[in-house]
């Protein structure tokens, strides 16, 4: 087995209501970092704002999956039932469009919610069980009730020692370094 | 407490409960919800509810290996009556599967706050019962083992399905309703897994749920993403579970037999579905809040609102009636006329009247604010709306079938004891499952909840 040597990963403050890591999360990008990341159990109104995260690209994604489904779907049917296998029933016309509708619809909605939802967990770099979060015990809680910001030590500006002081500035209840083991 | 935004429970908002009682923490909607799942035992209760439902899921597996064995005369379908029971029961399932996307698509859609302690519940009521809905059709085709001829793929015999079918269209929408309401179960049940996994005391539930949670960590990017793709899932199922009746509809309405060749089918088949569901999400949620003392999250106002909701599709649905008899009289089709008049004196009027009982007398009751209050009354009146909606879709296939153009091609139809038992089975299966879901998982979703909290509470500095 190879040993890693444990390398630091970042520094956590933690918080005790969704307030307090906004207005948090406001100073650590006013002081001008840039890898960091706000943990918290509910999607907090403003976080990504305050962040300075930018838009994602999830709505992009469904609407290409969506375009693959109904376009595909709409040109499945019609080689099927035009191309090859054309059964003429009465003599009507073989590209009856609007019969083709209904399932051009569905696979428009199909192709556009797996896209939504697979394209979602994989730009969120899911699956993915183990991260040097985890390795901090109180970290637990960030599912229930307890909230957090991490600046990360690949950040240009990280200093651990300021980085952290900076962090203690902030009134948290808790300044805590995570290990990457 | 910012002064823009009062709570959603002031009472000079609404002069109600609250959607979720005053009080509560993070932690202890949280606590309350996921104890029942890691921590609470097994009670007598549950077993007994369990093993009467797994009785009758153990019916369901005889009544189709003997239909496996025999072939579908065992049934009472015959010539006219082709579709008989399979096809009642299928649309009578897939209905109730319809309110549970409504409360988690549309009502979230419209930013209304009181889904959110009765969504998680609802849209596993809606998985459960399109597998109950998915089971008729494929035994109705009397060889299932061949069931796999409807989906496009390319045979050796060079044959490809008839996409101008509304068959096949039922095949897509029912199948893309399943797939869509099960990634949009799972995409609201992420963050709850990695609830549970942070929270679950032994080693093999923080494995299992840790693996289901894909390890979730609640991160601000995530969340971002995560609120995105819900938002466009909540887009992509409001239209989707509308079609998905309107297609199942289509069964009927492009054929030409009467009292099944007609415009209004769409819009009223969608309303009947969502009428029966909301009487189904009713009939679970009563027993579920009482079981596991969650009254602080499905309220008095919640039971109310189902109640308000019931009786305005039950309207719809009683307009669609009213309709079906004046297009009849209007249109002055000799075999439209007919069929309303085997409805009101043919040999099947009782089950029209006792339709007209369940569905559109009975409900009347919800106008009175007493009635819509009392939960012993409400929990009674779920069970009348879904026996009426099942006695609709009895009278739509049976009683169109029986008496078409001609008199000599007129038919009987009664159900044999098999066809009885594969509906109880399906019942029994569908209890089962809720019996499995409500220990196995968060009935009510927990991070939506902290969000309410978040919301309702003066935490906010």
């Amino acid at each position: 087995m190879e040993h890693h040597e444990p390398q630091l990963y970042g520094v956590m403050a933690e918080f005790e209501t969704a307030n307090q890591l906004l207005h948090a999360a406001e100073k650590v990008r006013d002081a001008g970092y840039k890898h960091m990341d706000a943990y918290a159990p509910f999607p907090v109104e403003g976080l990504t704002e305050a962040l300075g995260l930018g838009r994602n690209k999830v709505a992009l994604t469904t609407l290409l999956g969506g375009l693959c489904g109904g376009l595909g779907g709409f040109g499945f049917e019609y080689w099927v039932n035009v191309v090859s296998y054309p059964m003429n029933i009465a003599g009507r016309p073989l590209n009856s469009w609007p019969a083709f509708i209904p399932v051009t619809f569905e696979l428009t909605v199909l192709g556009a919610a797996l896209s939504a939802v697979f394209g979602m967990i994989a730009m969120n770099g899911l699956p993915r069980p183990h991260h040097p979060v985890f390795n901090i015990h109180r970290f637990a809680r960030a599912s229930t009730d307890r909230f957090f910001i991490c600046i990360e030590a690949t950040d240009p500006k990280f200093h651990l020692a300021d980085t952290a002081r900076f962090l203690e500035g902030l009134h948290p209840q808790h300044v805590t370094e995570v290990q990457d083991e | 407490m910012s002064v823009a935004q009062p709570p959603i429970n002031h009472p000079e908002i609404r002069r109600l409960e609250p959607v979720l009682a005053p009080g509560h923490t993070y932690e202890t909607v949280t606590a309350t919800i996921s104890d029942v799942v890691i921590k609470r035992p097994l009670g007598l209760g549950w077993f007994a509810g369990f093993t009467l439902a797994f009785t009758f899921l153990m019916v369901l597996t005889v009544a189709v290996a003997w239909l496996i064995i025999k072939g579908v005369g065992i049934w009472g379908i015959n010539v006219p009556i082709g579709w008989g029971f399979a096809i009642v029961n299928f649309v009578w399932w897939i209905g109730i599967g319809h309110a549970g996307t409504l409360i988690s698509a549309i009502l979230f859609l419209l930013n209304q706050k009181w889904r959110t302690s009765i969504n998680r519940f609802a849209e596993a009521m809606t998985l459960f019962a399109v597998a109950c809905a998915g089971i008729f059709p494929l035994i109705h085709t009397g060889r299932p083992w061949m069931a796999y001829y409807m989906f496009p793929y390319p045979s050796t015999m060079g044959i490809w399905p008839q996409f101008r079918s509304p068959l096949i269209w039922d095949v897509f929408a029912v199948s893309t309703y399943g797939t869509v309401s099960l990634l949009f179960w799972f995409v609201g049940l992420i963050p709850d897994l990695a609830t549970l996994r942070d929270r679950a005391p032994h080693k093999w539930q923080q494995m299992i749920f840790g693996a289901l949670a894909m390890g979730w960590r609640g991160s601000a990017r995530h969340w971002h993403r995560y609120q995105s793709a819900y938002m466009l899932l909540a887009g992509l199922a409001t239209p989707l579970v509308l079609s998905v009746h309107t297609v199942v509809s289509f069964d009927f309405s492009i054929a030409i037999v009467p009292g099944w060749h007609t415009t209004i089918f769409p819009p009223y088949f969608v309303a009947g579905a969502i009428y029966s569901g909301f009487a189904m999400v009713l009939t679970i949620a009563i027993p579920l809040r009482k079981a596991y003392g969650l009254e602080d999250f499905i309220t008095m106002r919640h039971l109310e609102n189902m109640a308000k909701v019931m009786l305005a599709t039950g309207l719809i649905v009683a307009y669609g009636y009213f309709f079906e008899f004046f297009m009849a009289e209007y249109s002055g089709n000799k075999f439209d006329v007919f069929l309303v008049d085997q409805r009101l004196h043919g040999p099947y009027s009782p089950y029209y009247f006792a339709l007209i009982l369940c569905n559109i007398l009975t409900p009347q009751l919800l106008w009175i604010q007493k009635v819509r209050r009392n939960i012993a009354a409400l929990f009674v009146m779920s069970l009348i709306i879904n026996t009426g909606m099942w006695l609709e879709r009895f009278v739509i296939v049976v009683i169109s079938l029986t008496r078409d153009f001609m008199p000599s091609a007129w038919g009987r139809y009664s159900a044999t004891v098999w066809d009885y038992a594969t509906f109880a089975g399906t019942l029994g299966l569908f209890t089962t499952l809720l019996f499995l879901f409500c220990r196995a998982l968060p009935a009510i979703a927990m991070a939506e909840m902290r969000e309410l909290v978040a919301h309702t509470s003066k935490d906010h500095d």
